[in-house]
């Protein structure tokens, strides 16, 4: 019989894709295969409009101990014996209906990845995009409610939160993005697989009870675009934290179980990408009974428990002898394991109510979701922004110093203490440099090494040029390992578009998979996990091409670090990447200044990859050696807000001198990139300058540290005055 | 003047882990019996309107506004005159 437009649309399937199943099975699915297929061939879990571009991305580096794409993460060698395994996963539509539970679950999501490999979570950043907060109470809402939901969640499981962006634009007004970043630490190289190893292994259900969360999540909410809420309400779920907790202490230690051969996490899809996939990498067929499985609900169909996204659950593949010791262990957490299915040879999903068979599918059509590759040229509308002039708009009607102020206090610029401090940074007692400063970095307890890692992407340079916008994604990335003193390792990439069946969005696509790929390469580093999230829109609109970059970087002495404060009267304060203060108007292209004072994005933003390692590279030097004081790249804002972070942070004025051009907006404010400000005694400015020689990096000497005042040529505002807009910036724009 | 009582509860399908933990408590304390169980929030709130419509619509919004989360929550209230 043909099936319906209606249930077509329910699993977000395509007439055409409906027809390649038939095509590939030789028959028509079944209902429950049905359900599976949506699931499976969803953007979310089947990257049917990612993978040929995802294929583009660099995998190689002598420290991948697990290649991107073979497991549920890449993993680094970080040398001892210690491996690190890290990931970003978006949860943007949950995170748009119900934002505290929304971002819970999000948080919840991604540490099971990262401990399904067997690693202990020790970090997690988070990247927020909401609309413009000022007198707009549905984004406070959802700024209160996300942030709130990350606390909760991340506070309760003990894992530290120590970095991420908070950043606004009415782009991502109807849409938000919650991106939720997890690191994990692996020790002794123990890294678990999520593959069964032998015909007869048994899958052993644990954690939580299944319930009707969060059906069609994969396929309902992140395949198509998002905008009747109430409609999608069945699918909201509702995180416990604690039972979390207690599911990361007891799966770490069943992985020491000899006959626990593989570990995966119960995702987007729940058990039916979690145990297919499963069967898929360990090559062998699986036989489930749905009747086994633990229930919160009485009356669910099998259809239901094999979608169901009910939080907090794992699969472990254990060998027979194993399966009472697994389940005393699992009692001794006060936590459910049950045998739901078990591997044998062949390559079919059975699927059994009781000793009812409901379905029997071959797993390799499930898994090979249709690849659609596309190349679109540039959309004339860029071609158009891009080729106005971003100085176009002219000096706004106010003084340099009133500009600064307000520039200090926009909530993109303003400090994101308000946020941070809802979160425990120091649980595990390893964090060094804190959230608030480029990068945070923690250290490696029994080591003298430390690990720094951090989140980048300006969406609005995207918007304007995805191809160098993603570029400087990765490279602002990097300067901020660089900034604390670290060598990037590897990148986890977190790519939010919108609708992908349109030409604009496929260009944005095409386009940031290639600056990435082109900045890893410059930078020598891998992409070792990554997340597509497509059809973030509203009302027919695209949010900006956000593609996030995690970056991870490795310090080798833990106490070599810097921070972004400025520390002694006295200093010089160098620029790092030019030899001139000021920047030219160009570079006021997609800048936070133009988009505060004239609401516009225009402008070609530009890289110059070749300079920017060279400039990182001279950063690292300067920190290893401990001859800077400070360090804190250039970025939203530019330089006058950079210094004024360092001033600010500090607690010291600043001055730099040189008297500032006819177009001073770009002089402060422009967003010129490959630029690092530190502070160094000035006894230290002839080593600083032979050291940039050799690296052929241009510095210049643009100002020293002290007094109580921050100045810029003829502007100058006291610190106070500064300091109060930067920290209350936020809270004032989001509250009320 | 009127008094609300409010009844708060997570809607039938939302996972209810603090219900869930109160049943495990209860089990261990004995009670066998137990099927099932979810926790809610009561509050009482004294309004003071003179005309019931009035009240009825004042504690309707403040329910969908606050003390219900209506994405996951669902609620109900008895409104009677007090002196």
């Amino acid at each position: 019989m043909p099936v319906s437009q209606e249930t077509l649309d329910e699993i977000a399937l395509s007439r055409a894709e409906y027809e390649a199943i038939v095509d590939r099975l030789g028959r028509e699915p079944g209902n429950l295969e049905l359900g599976l297929f949506g699931a499976l061939w969803s953007e979310h879990c089947g990257y049917k409009h990612t993978k040929p571009l995802l294929r583009r991305l660099p995998g190689e580096s002598n420290r991948l101990l697990v290649a991107p794409g073979a497991e549920n993460a890449g993993v680094i060698d970080i040398g001892d014996g210690f491996a690190i395994a890290m990931k970003i996963e978006s949860h943007n539509h949950p995170s748009a209906v119900e934002p505290l539970q929304g971002a819970a679950t999000g948080v919840g999501g991604i540490v099971r990845d990262i401990f399904a490999m067997g690693a202990r979570p020790i970090a997690l950043l988070d990247s927020l995009r909401f609309g413009m907060p000022q007198d707009n109470a549905r984004v406070q809402f959802l700024v209160h409610g996300v942030v709130g939901g990350i606390s909760w969640y991340g506070n309760c499981i003990g894992v530290p939160n120590v970095g991420g962006e908070t950043w606004f634009d009415k782009s991502y007004t109807g849409n938000p993005l919650v991106n939720a970043m997890c690191v994990g630490l692996i020790e002794n190289a123990n890294i678990v697989s999520a593959t069964a190893k032998k015909p007869g292994d048994l899958l052993v259900l644990v954690g939580a009870d299944t319930g009707r969360d969060g059906i069609h999540g994969a396929s309902g909410l992140a395949s198509r675009t998002f905008e009747e809420q109430a409609e999608m309400r069945s699918a909201v779920q509702v995180g416990n934290p604690f039972l979390e907790k207690v599911l990361i202490e007891a799966c770490l230690e069943a992985i020491n179980v000899p006959g626990v051969n593989g570990m995966q996490d119960c995702g987007a899809a729940g058990l039916t990408s979690a145990a297919i996939e499963m069967a898929e990498r360990s090559g062998m067929a699986l036989r489930l009974d749905v009747s086994r499985v633990p229930r919160r609900e009485e009356g669910m169909t099998p259809y239901e428990v094999m979608l169901s996204e009910s939080q907090e659950r794992m699969l472990l593949a254990v060998e027979e002898h194993a399966v009472p010791e697994i389940e005393a262990l699992f009692e001794k957490w006060d936590l459910d394991a049950t045998v739901i299915g078990h591997f044998h040879a062949g390559a079919e999903v059975e699927i059994y109510d009781g000793e009812t068979p409901v379905s029997e599918t071959p797993i390799e059509p499930l898994t090979s979701a249709p690849e659609y590759a596309f190349t679109a040229p540039k959309p004339e509308w860029l071609a158009k922004l891009q080729a106005t002039d971003p100085a176009a708009p002219g000096l706004p009607p106010v003084s340099p110093a009133d500009a600064l102020l307000k520039m200090l206090a926009s909530p993109n610029i303003a400090s994101k203490r308000p946020v941070f401090r809802q979160y425990d940074h120091h649980v595990q007692t390893n964090t060094v440099v804190e959230p608030g400063g480029d990068a945070a970095v923690l250290r490696l307890k029994g080591t003298s090494r430390a690990i720094a890692v951090t989140t980048d992407c300006n969406g609005r340079l995207c918007h304007l040029d995805p191809r160098t916008g993603a570029q400087i994604a990765v490279a602002e990335a990097c300067r901020n390992l660089a900034c604390v003193g670290a060598e990037p390792l590897a990148l986890t990439d977190g790519l939010n578009f919108g609708d992908p069946e349109t030409a604009s969005v496929q260009y944005q696509l095409v386009e940031s998979i290639e600056g990435i790929t082109e900045a890893a390469n410059a930078f020598g580093i891998p992409v070792v996990s990554g997340n597509a999230s497509l059809y973030n829109e509203s009302a027919g609109k695209a949010i900006y091409p956000t593609p996030i970059i995690g970056a991870l970087g490795l310090l080798e002495d833990a106490t070599k670090h810097a921070k972004i404060a400025f520390r002694q009267q006295g200093d010089a304060i160098v620029l790092l990447g030019r030899s001139a203060p000021w920047d030219g108007p160009g570079t006021l292209a997609g800048s936070e200044f133009n988009s505060v004072f004239h609401d516009v994005a225009t402008g070609l933003p530009s890289m110059d990859l070749n300079l920017e390692v060279r400039v990182q590279q001279l950063c690292r030097n300067l920190v290893r050696a401990g001859l800077v004081s400070s360090a804190h790249d250039c970025s939203d804002g530019g330089l006058a807000v950079s210094v004024a972070e360092s001033a600010i942070t500090g607690g010291l004025g600043a001055s730099v001198t040189s008297a500032l051009p006819d177009r001073w907006d770009a002089a402060l404010f422009g967003e010129g990139q490959s630029r690092i400000v530190v502070s160094l005694p000035e006894s230290e400015l002839a080593h600083l300058k032979a050291m940039a020689t050799e690296l052929d990096v241009p510095v210049s000497v643009i100002g020293s540290v002290g007094g109580d005042r921050l100045t810029f040529g003829e502007a100058s505002v006291p610190l106070t005055k500064a300091a109060d807009a930067w920290e209350h910036g936020f809270e004032r724009a989001t509250t009320g | 003047m009127f008094l609300a009582r409010i009844r708060v509860s997570l809607k039938p399908t939302v996972n209810d882990p603090q219900g869930k933990t109160i049943a495990q408590a209860l089990g261990r304390l004995g009670f066998d019996t137990i099927d099932s169980l979810r926790a809610g929030k009561y509050f009482e709130v004294r309004i003071d309107e003179y005309d019931r419509a009035a009240a009825e619509k004042k504690v309707q919004a403040m329910c969908t506004q606050l003390l219900a989360n209506p994405v996951i929550e669902r609620f109900d209230f008895d409104l009677d005159p007090v002196s």
